[in-house]
């Protein structure tokens, strides 16, 4: 197959991650909540997620419920997360980026505990080719596309849908561009925030279990997940707040971090090992122009949401 | 009001407000009640994750006691616990400046990292070319320069263009921390990207120790810092800048001057520190050079209200947690990542109790009529 | 035509810690009519109608709407029964459009669709003659859009009770002329609705009724037609007031600040001050009044040299010819560049030179008033920074409407703020605390502010302590022209007038005042001259002691310049 195909579908596939993680954290954006939790919260999908496979994953129920109960799993772990953070920040109003960070720690800190204790070869081997369905023991590239993959798709497009359709999504719009206005009109804030934030570590949680089980599958791969964890926040810049747009996004990141492995095999192209990690620097040269050019630019639509990391007290005024 | 009109209507069970003042030792109390209470949660998950604990409980006490012997039991563990102590209390000084301004910097990794390589690209292409104080010096400029730049940058598009500068100081990092691999791709020929403890660029030993100098100038640097938020006219306009720009106009006091100064200044004492790392430590460089104390210290300021001289004990108790974290996993023979988790933990609780000293709650019927009058006069 | 009862309030009280705001008031609104309720500032209209739409609840009292007694505790409660309010400052998303604010919070059957929303809005818009497109982004509105917008928003949820707070205070002359057309449209349809203001000419336009309430009592309604402005005054400002503030004849006022041809434009590109051309003298208080938000606090910032103005003048002007010198405020550098370019004479014309004098000799002879200024001080302040304003040594005050968000830093103590004006003083480097540390325990003391001590946060003081500090601070800075923004809004009567003797006490020191005021009695009583504007320009200036609250009141409402210099 031709190689700039096996090249585009990898870097799908790699981007999925992202994919989750930045539209969860989009969520949690326009409530105005900054979430640097969540290469924490990721982290903790994945090990939430394996957890359970790790259980299961020799039991021998059918593939599906494996599949689901792998998936529910790694929502409860990072929605947990996410409760802890909407807690902190919006019930007890600590700054968000202190809690954030403290949640990256905890998180990822965890994940590694509970990564060491589990056998690579009931959580990952086995289930592994379930979550490839329908393509899964195919030869070609489409191999590496799996449930997961095509959930994150999903979702992305769905919470763009949410988000700028219904009026669930417009209350939540209104609640992180000025609390105090959806306030009057009777919103409940609160609400609006945990439930961003939560539904939105819900889906970043994926990233991470998809990322382990699926697009690495491999025993270490739990190590360089923080990383993207960090890129997914990038991405959320990139993307100027729009779900969608991260599926295009993600795959650029997608295809800027791998193709220092494939650029090699390209006929006609060498590369030095000093260009590997220009080329992985460039995501976050690019989100930093996205960054500069939008505020240049100052359209209204494409700004960070107004109350972005400000939390929300009824009584100041 | 009778009670004739108001039938069964329910008052919210708590109800909040921003307290006006609280005594300072009042607060202390709640904070560190939190701490206590963080401990007591961190040996429940001790409990559940140490298999050794789960198999005799009374091993819960060397959990407790790892936390100083981690830090405390040797004097070359305390030597190691000051010296780290220093590098993070170094990096979150740094941070203070642009705090106090509102301007919210979280790439102090990247600019102490900037620092580091600042420090170690001289060492790498003058090392042994020049007598070695000259070196030194220059390396320290080197490094003072690639801290400042790092944080200026978005200093300058804040300033002119009001760029988001928490998530532009956030991508920073990783420019920062992609840029030193792409170094250490170029001077590390062998393949392996370790660049091997260069003999050049070496801080000079002082009394007898490693670390002492680093000790005291981190010191001084906090002192220093104290009395330039406090004592100058520069400290001043940044607390004016930080609480009201508008105000900062009103008395002409160019806001965009300030935030660009303010941000040099934060970024040469990164690269301050990222020379104290490169030069005084490590003589030489990694990607994790910095090892995520640049967002550790973040939390250091912020618990400290940042104010610099406070900083040396929340600066001390994060240090002391991670250390004592790390015994625990060397003594009960756990995971390495424990540390992080524990330290998470804690802040958890330190971060939330700060609720408390904020706020007031004012549970149902107790004197829920005055203070809604009194806020009504507002 | 049979009334229909649409809402009532029965005894309604409302106390504010010692303060009533609202004593035992009943009102009546019918369906189909236009109430207005008449009041000065501060006299609890707000309060009172705050008390219908939810934002308070009433500590004694009942309401009825449609007969029934109904508790409403808040807006949420006020729209079930079909109570809807405008406030004066606008509750709305910038990002969203028109429609998606109007349907914000609106629980409703059925699909959310954006378009359905759109031909909603625009069939409301077109049934009571709005001008709006539902698509249109808040931030690319005018106020007079966004009013609409709140006013389409409170009709789209089914409210037939309508309560505007002062809708005209914001609007163009030609915008008021729409509202009212809309508001009698709904009227026409059979809403009631209670509008606040304080302007009889628009009473007298459009309201079927006048509630007139007077220091938090409800005084009369009366039928509209059945009175008239003079009646309606009497009523609402009770007998005459006699203010008794003491206002002495200026003495020798002189030019102090030229304002000539000023033209502002805003950020958003509106023309917020047009042609504006006036003399402020010093020795005397001049006035401005106007409708709210018609371009005082920008000229106010023009002056202060915080607005980049697009033309015009500014000269300060201060007299110095044959003055003794004080070199209070200068370097000795600055003073022999001065002496070297001829600034000062000897007292017999010969201009001075203090070459090869040192600075303790050139000091005596300053201080024995043997030194004179030659020329008069001429200083074009356009473009010209608060910072390079003090730098000429030209000493403007100007105490801000947004006391806590410009004038003072809220959560430092009085010291610290008194610093803002004079912290660059003293040696290179450091902060000198002493100075401000006097300076703040002599306004205390003189000012009878009450605070703990002076590191308190000001945030923490009560509002008229806070003005105090404020007035106090741009006073001990020994100003040349002072202006104040309504400095005594929000305060008691014991602390206006101790703010009012400080203006009188610098207009005797010969200082330029200019008082920015919403009272036209105070106004009347305290100025010597007043300038009125409108939409940012000058209708009109007149002498404060002949000229009548009529006049001014016509004036803020004249929409046509003034073309000379009057007065």
């Amino acid at each position: 197959m031709n190689i700039w195909l096996n090249f585009l579908i990898d870097s799908l596939a790699f981007g999925a991650t992202f994919i989750y993680g930045s539209t969860g954290e989009i969520l949690t954006e326009k409530a105005g909540h900054l979430n640097l939790g969540i290469p924490g919260i990721m982290c903790m999908g994945g090990a939430g997620g394996c957890l359970m496979l790790n259980l299961i994953g020799k039991s021998g129920l059918p593939p599906v419920l494996i599949v689901v109960l792998g998936i529910l799993s790694a929502l409860v772990f990072s929605m947990l997360m996410g409760l802890i953070y909407s807690f902190l920040t919006v019930t007890l109003r600590a700054n968000q980026n202190v809690t954030g960070l403290a949640l990256t720690t905890f998180g990822v800190g965890l994940m590694k505990v509970i990564m060491s204790k589990l056998t690579a070869t009931v959580y990952l081997v086995g289930p592994k080719q379930y979550y490839r369905w329908p393509f899964a023991g195919r030869q070609d590239s489409l191999q590496c596309l799996g449930v997961l993959f095509f959930l994150a798709i999903i979702i992305a497009i769905a919470a763009g849908w949410v988000l700028f359709r219904t009026k669930v999504g417009l209350h939540l719009r209104a609640v992180g561009e000025n609390p105090a206005t959806a306030d009057a009109v009777g919103i409940n804030v609160n609400r609006y925030k945990y439930l961003a934030t939560c539904v939105g570590s819900g889906i970043a949680g994926l990233g991470g279990f998809y990322y382990i089980i699926d697009y690495m599958a491999s025993q270490e791969a739990y190590l360089s997940l923080e990383a993207f964890g960090w890129l997914s926040i990038a991405l959320v810049i990139f993307a100027l707040w729009r779900p969608p747009v991260t599926i295009i996004g993600s795959t650029v990141f997608g295809f800027l971090f791998s193709c220092s492995s494939f650029i090699t095999i390209i006929p006609g192209v060498t590369v030095t090992m000093a260009m590997k990690p220009v080329l992985k620097m460039l995501p976050y040269v690019v989100t930093v122009l996205v960054l500069i050019i939008s505020s240049i630019r100052n359209k209204r639509e494409n700004q960070p949401p107004s109350s972005l990391g400000l939390s929300y007290f009824r009584e100041d005024r | 009001m009778t009670a004739k009109h108001t039938p069964a209507v329910k008052e919210p069970l708590v109800h909040l407000s921003k307290r006006s003042s609280i005594h300072p030792l009042h607060a202390w109390a709640i904070r560190l009640i939190a701490v206590v209470l963080g401990l007591a949660v961190c040996g429940l998950v001790a409990f559940l994750l140490i298999e050794k604990i789960q198999e005799k409980p009374e091993k819960i006490w060397d959990f407790y006691n790892a936390f100083i012997k981690g830090s405390f039991s040797t004097p070359r563990k305390i030597w190691k616990f000051l010296k780290s102590l220093s590098i993070l209390l170094g990096i979150a000084l740094a941070l203070t400046p642009a705090f106090r301004m509102r301007f919210w910097n979280i790439g102090a990794e990247g600019q102490t990292l900037m620092g580091v390589l600042g420090a170690i690209a001289v060492d790498f292409y003058l090392g042994g070319k020049m007598p070695e104080w000259l070196l030194l010096i220059l390396m320290l400029l080197a490094a003072l320069f690639c801290g400042a730049l790092w944080a200026v940058i978005p200093a300058l598009f804040k300033a002119k263009w009001n760029t988001n500068e928490t998530l532009f100081t956030l991508m920073m990092n990783y420019i920062a921390t992609f840029l030193v691999a792409f170094f250490l791709e170029v001077w590390v020929t062998n393949g392996s990207g370790a660049l091997p403890k260069m003999k050049t660029g070496k801080l000079p030993v002082v009394g007898g120790n490693d670390y002492l100098l680093i000790i005291l100038v981190v010191l001084f640097l906090a002192i220093a810092l104290f009395i330039y938020l406090n004592y100058t006219k520069h400290g001043y306009e940044i607390s004016v800048v930080g609480e009201s720009e508008r105000t900062a106009r009103y008395v002409g006091i160019s806001v965009r001057k300030v935030i660009i100064r303010t941000m040099i200044l934060s970024g040469l004492l990164c690269g301050l520190t990222g020379y104290l790392i490169g030069a005084g430590l490590d003589q030489s460089i990694t990607t994790n050079s910095v090892g995520g104390q640049g967002f550790t210290a973040i939390m250091v300021s912020w618990l400290a209200k940042f104010n610099p001289l406070m900083m040396i004990f929340t600066a001390a108790l994060i240090q002391m947690l991670s250390q004592g974290a790390a015994q625990i996993s060397q003594d009960l023979n756990v995971s390495g990542a424990l540390p992080s988790v524990i330290t998470g933990i804690i802040l958890f609780f330190i971060i939330g109790c700060e609720f408390f000293i904020n706020y007031e709650l004012h549970f149902r019927g107790h004197g829920q009529r005055g203070k809604a009058e009194k806020e009504g006069v507002k | 035509m049979e009334k229909q009862l649409a809402l009532q309030m029965k005894g309604i009280t409302k106390r504010f810690g010692g303060i009533v705001a609202n004593n035992q008031v009943d009102l009546d609104v019918y369906r189909g009519e236009i109430l207005a309720i008449l009041g000065e500032n501060g006299c609890g209209k707000t309060t009172l109608m705050n008390m219908i739409s939810g934002i308070y609840f009433p500590d004694e009292g009942k309401i009825f709407v449609d007969g029934q007694e109904v508790v409403i505790r808040s807006p949420k409660d006020a729209f079930a029964h079909g109570i809807g309010m405008i406030h004066q400052h606008f509750k709305l998303v910038d990002l969203f459009t028109a429609a998606e604010n109007i349907v914000l919070g609106v629980k409703e059957e059925g699909r959310y669709d954006l378009k359905d929303v759109n031909a909603r809005v625009t069939e409301i818009a077109e049934k009571y003659g709005f001008h709006i497109d539902p698509k249109k982004k808040i931030y690319d509105m005018s106020v007079s859009e966004k009013q609409t917008v709140e006013i389409i928003k409170v009709l789209y949820r089914g409210a037939d009770i309508l309560i505007l707070d002062e809708p005209t205070a914001v609007l163009t002359p030609q915008e008021i002329v729409r509202l009212f057309d809309v508001l009698r449209r709904m009227k026409e349809d059979g809403k009631a609705i209670i509008i606040i203001t304080h302007k009889l000419n628009e009473v007298m336009e459009v309201s079927d009724r006048v509630a007139i309430l007077r220091r938090g009592e409800h005084i009369a309604t009366v039928e509209t037609k059945d009175t008239n402005e003079a009646q309606l005054t009497e009523m609402m400002v009770g007998k005459k007031v006699d203010l008794n503030i003491d206002r002495y004849d200026p003495e020798n006022a002189v030019p102090r600040l030229i304002v000539k041809d000023l033209n502002l434009y805003d950020q958003e590109g509106i023309h917020v001050l047009k042609d504006i051309s006036f003399t402020a003298n010093g020795g005397e208080i001049l006035g401005i009044a106007g409708i709210a938000g018609s371009g005082q606090r920008e000229l106010l910032e023009s002056i202060s040299g915080l607005q980049p103005l697009r033309s015009g003048e500014i000269t300060f002007y201060n007299p110095k010819k044959n003055k003794p010198v004080s070199f209070y405020h200068k370097t000795m550098k600055r003073v022999r560049e001065l002496a070297a370019q001829g600034a000062f004479h000897d007292g017999q014309g010969k201009p001075v030179s203090f070459d090869g004098m040192s600075n303790k000799a050139v000091w005596k002879w300053v201080q024995s008033q043997g030194v004179l200024f030659n020329e008069d001080e001429v200083v074009n302040l356009r473009d010209k920074n608060p910072m390079q304003i003090r730098a000429l040594g030209i000493h403007l005050s100007f105490v801000p409407e947004d006391r806590l968000g410009m004038g003072l830093v809220g959560s430092m103590g009085i010291r610290d703020n008194m610093m803002l004006r004079s912290y660059r003083k003293g040696p290179a480097g450091f902060l000198d605390r002493k100075k401000p540390q006097a300076t703040a325990e002599k306004i205390i003391q003189a000012l009878e502010v009450s605070a703990p001590n002076t590191n308190t946060p000001v945030s923490r003081l009560s509002g008229g302590n806070v003005q105090k500090v404020l007035v106090g601070r741009e006073i001990a800075y020994v100003p040349k022209v002072l202006m104040a923004a309504y400095p005594v809004r929000g305060l008691d009567i014991n602390s206006s007038y101790t703010i009012y003797n400080l203006l009188n006490a610098q207009k005797e020191r010969g200082v330029a005042v200019i008082f920015v005021g919403e009272d036209l009695d105070v106004l009347l009583a305290l100025c010597d001259r007043i300038m009125v504007i409108n939409s940012g320009t000058v209708t009109g200036i007149v002498d404060a002691r002949t000229a009548t609250k009529e006049q001014l009141g016509l004036l803020m409402t004249k929409t046509e310049p003034l073309r000379k210099e009057g007065a």
